[in-house]
């Protein structure tokens, strides 16, 4: 188990060195062959010679790759001085860049933002779990019904809604013309209450689109296990349907819905760009969005590498749950 | 499946030589690919699917004959049809008329019919394009994966799995902010289409070519391979003549499955701004835009969403009918 974990753990980190890799290729060098100044980038077209002198300087971007790589990594465990333009800017550990657009270092600017994201990923995941499981359970056992039937048009209508479409058809149903919820964001901080109540449009958004997936996926699943020979086992031994179900089949259904959790919620870290922009929700989307919009890179590194770390530890976690559920692949 | 599709030859020798009597055509021998035929005629919610995906392929491609019929240009204002107070369409629904037939947009007063018309255009376009790169790219290296193994396939199956597990949207939307503004001697609207293309089919081959590894893994043990091989083929025919042959099948049911997703990718980027440019029409850009009015048009924002929703729904009953009839294990 622990060589496993420590193997694991490796893999892990070579993940995020690739990643961070991957950030740098598209913010160094594909402007590089493409002939655009990265340092532009980072201080915005309009800027003049020498704040673009100042940030080049600064970031060592006329230095190798490897070495600004360097400095990068660096820069998360011991925090960073960007020095040039005969001025310094102190970025403290963990520095995962800095705003030179908005003078800001990016870390304060990402621990505000990913609860916000996590409390949107978590509730929803909650409910997408329970209803696309149920959906699709049901369906799969009463195959060709008429539950079936509906349940799978509903799923099939569900993947294919874009979540910003059902967003504003919930908005203006519920918040603007029934008035039952709130449609702006409050703090969880500030009034829990009215957090809640401005929280479930967006969580019913999301978990309608990845319901519909999941109970597809449920339902597809459970019907390939309910044919394998240790079903046929079980029921001869005179087990309870009951239980040849909830303990039997249901395991290895949620053999793959549990590794699509992992991917769905740490991508939902950043990829919850269109449903925080449908209900302008200052999460990590909302904030990537507007720093693609002002073009201030090192805000898009930061939650990219952000995002990607969550994908990577969710997926960690499932492959530890895996274990648990799974009894053939528990490992020794 | 061993035997080779012969959809295209047995379509070409009917209609070459009819039948010469009945007799002959009762024990006709079918190939998989009219079986798969026949059963997709069985169909009906798939034929449905797919007469209208026909029909959108149509209006597609007829768009600007379709507009000069109803005499509306996408791009043409009309502000005598915008209340000058609130700055919506005059009239009820926003603005249907006999002359509009889907009413016109808030402030610019611009026909919505015909910028529906014209964004199917880039919808289809960039769905479909963008779907054959990821096969053409997806085919090329799961098959190098699957066929030769060894430390190639090590490394194309952790560069698969490294991008299924990317925040792709993040990425995707990263890579298109930092491509420049004219590529290719395209400028304008026409580099945004080819950069969503290429990024978004780049993102698309990893589906494509773990399916197609998988499959040449199995293949390539076949007893027909061997033969081939005994008799002196070389690795170029037997992958070209041999192995290819046995991948369309399941090629063309991902493939079609992945047309929707890249539709909503491509509506969600400009949804979110960095999509196609106004003044070109794109259903998601005219639903970005309809947010500012969902309270006083809702019509403006329904009108694009039940598109893309027409549309991906479409494509995906075509699909899931294309996958039962290639795949007769199918759990459906």
């Amino acid at each position: 188990m622990l060589t496993y974990l420590i193997r694991r753990l490796l893999a892990v980190a070579v993940m995020l060195v690739v990643i961070v890799l991957a950030v740098f290729c598209i913010f160094f060098l594909i402007p590089k062959w493409t002939g655009t100044d990265p340092a532009t980038m980072y201080v915005g077209k309009q800027a003049d010679k020498e704040a673009l002198e100042g940030v080049r300087e600064k970031l060592q971007l006329d230095e190798p790759i490897l070495l600004q790589l360097f400095e990068f990594f660096k820069g998360i465990f011991v925090g960073r001085d960007y020095v040039g333009g005969g001025t310094v800017t102190h970025c403290p550990a963990p520095c995962f860049g800095y705003s030179f657009r908005n003078e800001q270092a990016i870390w304060p600017v990402l621990t505000d933002r990913l609860p916000v994201t996590l409390y949107l990923a978590l509730g929803a995941a909650l409910l997408w779990l329970v209803i696309g499981l149920a959906v699709g359970v049901v369906s799969a056992l009463k195959r060709g019904s008429i539950w079936d039937r509906l349940g799978m048009t509903g799923a099939l209508a569900g993947v294919s809604l874009p979540v910003y479409f059902t967003g504003l058809i919930l908005l203006t149903v519920f918040a603007y013309q029934l008035g039952l919820v709130s449609n702006s964001f409050t703090p969880f901080g500030e009034n829990v209450g009215k957090w809640f109540s401005g929280m479930i449009l967006p969580w019913i958004s999301l978990a309608f689109l990845f319901g519909a997936m999941y109970a597809r996926i449920t339902r597809a699943t459970m019907l390939e296990v309910m044919g394998e020979d240790y079903i046929r086992t079980a029921r001869a031994k005179g087990l309870k349907e009951q239980t040849v179900i909830g303990k039997h089949a249901m395991r290895s259904t949620m053999t793959p819905i549990l590794t699509l959790l992992g991917i769905d919620i740490g991508a939902l870290m950043g990829g919850a760009i269109l449903t925080e922009t449908t209900f302008s929700i200052p999460g990590l989307g909302q904030a990537v969005l507007k720093a693609i919009n002002e073009r201030d890179l090192p805000l898009i590194l930061g939650v990219t590498l952000i995002t990607a770390t969550a994908v990577v530890i969710a997926n960690l976690i499932v492959d530890l749950l895996y274990g648990v559920i799974d009894p053939r692949v528990r490992l020794g | 499946m061993t035997a080779p599709l012969h959809e295209e030859s047995t379509a070409k020798s009917a209609v070459a030589e009819p039948a010469p009597s009945g007799a002959e055509k009762k024990i006709e021998g079918r190939s998989l690919g009219r079986i798969a035929w026949d059963r997709l005629k069985r169909d009906k919610v798939a034929l449905i699917g797919g007469a209208v995906v026909l029909l959108l392929v149509l209006v597609a491609i007829f768009a600007p004959a379709i507009t000069a019929l109803t005499g509306q240009m996408p791009n043409q204002r009309h502000e005598d049809l915008i209340d000058p107070l609130f700055s919506t369409p005059k009239g009820a629904l926003g603005g249907i008329s006999g002359e509009h037939l889907l009413g016109v947009e808030p402030v610019s007063g611009r026909d919505i019919f015909a910028r529906i018309l014209y964004g199917a255009r880039v919808s289809i376009l960039v769905g479909f394009l963008s779907a054959i790169v990821a096969v053409i790219i997806g085919t090329i290296l799961g098959t190098l994966a699957g066929y030769f193994g060894g430390w190639l396939d090590a490394l194309i199956s952790r560069v698969m799995d490294m991008l299924l597990a990317f925040p792709q949207l993040l990425f995707i939307i990263s890579l298109i902010s930092v491509m420049p503004n004219s590529l290719l001697g395209l400028t304008g609207t026409g580099v945004r289409l080819l950069v969503m293309i290429l990024v978004i089919g780049f993102f698309g081959w990893p589906y494509i070519g773990r399916i197609v590894r998988g499959q040449v893994l199995s293949l390539r043990e076949r007893e027909y391979i061997e033969a081939a091989r005994s008799l002196g083929a070389g690795r170029r025919y037997i992958l070209s003549k041999e192995l290819l042959p046995n991948l369309v099948a399941p090629i063309t049911v991902y493939m079609t499955l992945m047309i929707p997703t890249n539709i909503l990718t491509e509506a969600a980027l400009s949804f979110l701004g960095v999509g196609v440019k106004p003044p070109t029409a794109s259903w998601g850009a005219m639903l970005s835009d309809a947010v500012q009015y969902y309270e006083s048009d809702p019509m403006y924002m329904i009108i694009p969403g039940v598109a893309i929703f027409i549309t991906v729904l479409a494509f995906n009953l075509f699909g899931d009918g294309v996958r039962d009839a290639l795949d007769p294990k199918g759990t459906r």
